[in-house]
């Protein structure tokens, strides 16, 4: 290979220089949030059980929100049968944050994290907002 | 075994199919709705309707009753902004003239004239303001109420435009801090979308009559299925005469007077 050493130094400093951000954001990456279910609605609650389970909810729970969205408005359908055959209104204010009252520690700080603004909250309202 | 090659690709052929049908139909199967139905204590109906006995408003109700009004604005979290120009109203009273513009002369009786005229949204049959919305975000249910989908609603207006009964607002501002009184099992709506009466579809959806129905204390809204030969708003339309705002625009109004 000719002029190997500068090449190969030449080589490093670009991908070095490249992967800058990659590699800064690695070494003070946010800590993922741990969301929080202490809310007395659950904890009074014989199983914590949620409308489907946990690994669903994580994963789909904005599929399902758009699902309960569209059924409520569009078809007339409320009612939603859970995981175990539980029955439950199809309603954010009414099911979602009867339990989940702690939108701060449950909903925003994950959804601060993933850098997601959902816009939910303009028209739907969350515990304890704008308390009258 | 010898298999000859069309029989391999029609296998072949099967087995693609198969392979790009599969993730359609898990995509299918993990959609919420298919665990979704409607609340069995649900009202259910074909063609709701409701008669407003202004005869009764005017004589047994209180002057200047406004209790129908006001239930629905509180169920619903309609802002009171105070500046008619950007007033948001779901139910609401008109004078005569304007109600029923063309109706009136000046030898009118004077229980009507100038009065008071209890005014909604008309949920049309034949409703201009679905055909005009470009999102669908206003659309009409098979029970044949008119309703909102705030969530798709881009704030164009060109419903507001279509309505000729000037049943539609438009939120010039956010609502919020506008609302004397918050009802937490209802949303709010948002700077710049329109807004209009919902015939409470989210109380039928609870097996409720509508607010303002029940908030009248002398009975003059009767709220009923037209489809259904036993209701009582049928009663009210055979024994009584009745009329409808502008039905001469064709878009067959349900809501109907008795002047």
């Amino acid at each position: 290979m000719y002029n190997a050493r500068p090449v190969i130094i030449g080589l490093a400093v670009f991908i070095g220089l490249t992967t800058f951000p990659i590699w800064r954001a690695l070494e003070k990456a946010a800590p993922a949030p741990e969301p929080e279910l202490d809310t007395p609605a659950i904890q009074q609650m014989p199983e914590k059980l949620c409308v489907e389970a946990t690994p669903t909810m994580r994963a789909r729970h904005m599929q399902l929100l758009g699902d309960w969205r569209a059924g409520v408005v569009r078809d007339g359908r409320t009612v939603y049968a859970g995981q175990a055959g539980k029955k439950y209104e199809m309603s954010l204010q009414k099911t979602c944050l009867k339990c989940h009252a702690n939108k701060d520690k449950f909903c925003d700080q994950c959804h601060d994290y993933a850098g997601v603004q959902p816009d939910c909250w303009t028209c739907h309202i969350a515990p304890g907002e704008n308390k009258p | 075994m010898k298999i000859s090659r069309r029989s391999f690709l029609k296998m072949g052929g099967t087995f693609a199919l198969g392979f790009t049908a599969l993730p359609g139909l898990k995509a299918f199967a993990a959609s919420g709705l298919l665990k979704a139905s409607p609340d069995p204590k649900a009202l259910a109906g074909k063609k709701w309707a409701m008669a407003i006995n202004m005869k009764v408003c005017r004589e047994k109700g209180p002057e200047g009753c406004k209790e129908c009004v006001v239930a629905c604005h509180q169920v619903h979290n309609v802002p009171d902004i105070g500046n008619p120009k950007e007033e948001v109203k779901w139910i609401w009273k008109e004078p005569f003239a304007n109600a029923f513009p063309g109706q009136e002369h000046e030898y009118l009786e004077e229980t009507v004239k100038g009065q008071p005229f209890l005014v909604l949204c008309n949920h049309c049959d034949n409703p201009p303001c679905v055909r005009v919305c470009p999102t669908q975000a206003t659309f009409k249910r098979k029970d044949g109420i008119v309703v909102m989908d705030d969530h798709r609603c881009i704030g164009c207006r060109f419903c507001m435009a279509a309505c000729p009964f000037g049943a539609r607002s438009f939120n010039f501002r956010d609502p919020r801090p506008y609302i004397p009184k918050l009802n937490r099992e209802f949303p709010t709506r948002e700077k710049g979308v329109v807004e209009k009466c919902n015939f409470c579809v989210e109380r039928l959806a609870a097996g409720l009559s509508p607010a303002c129905v029940e908030a009248c204390r002398h009975g003059a809204l009767v709220f009923g299925d037209l489809e259904d030969p036993n209701a009582g708003i049928r009663d009210v339309l055979s024994s009584r005469f009745t009329i409808r705002r502008k039905p001469e625009l064709g878009t067959r109004p349900k809501v109907y007077y008795v002047v």
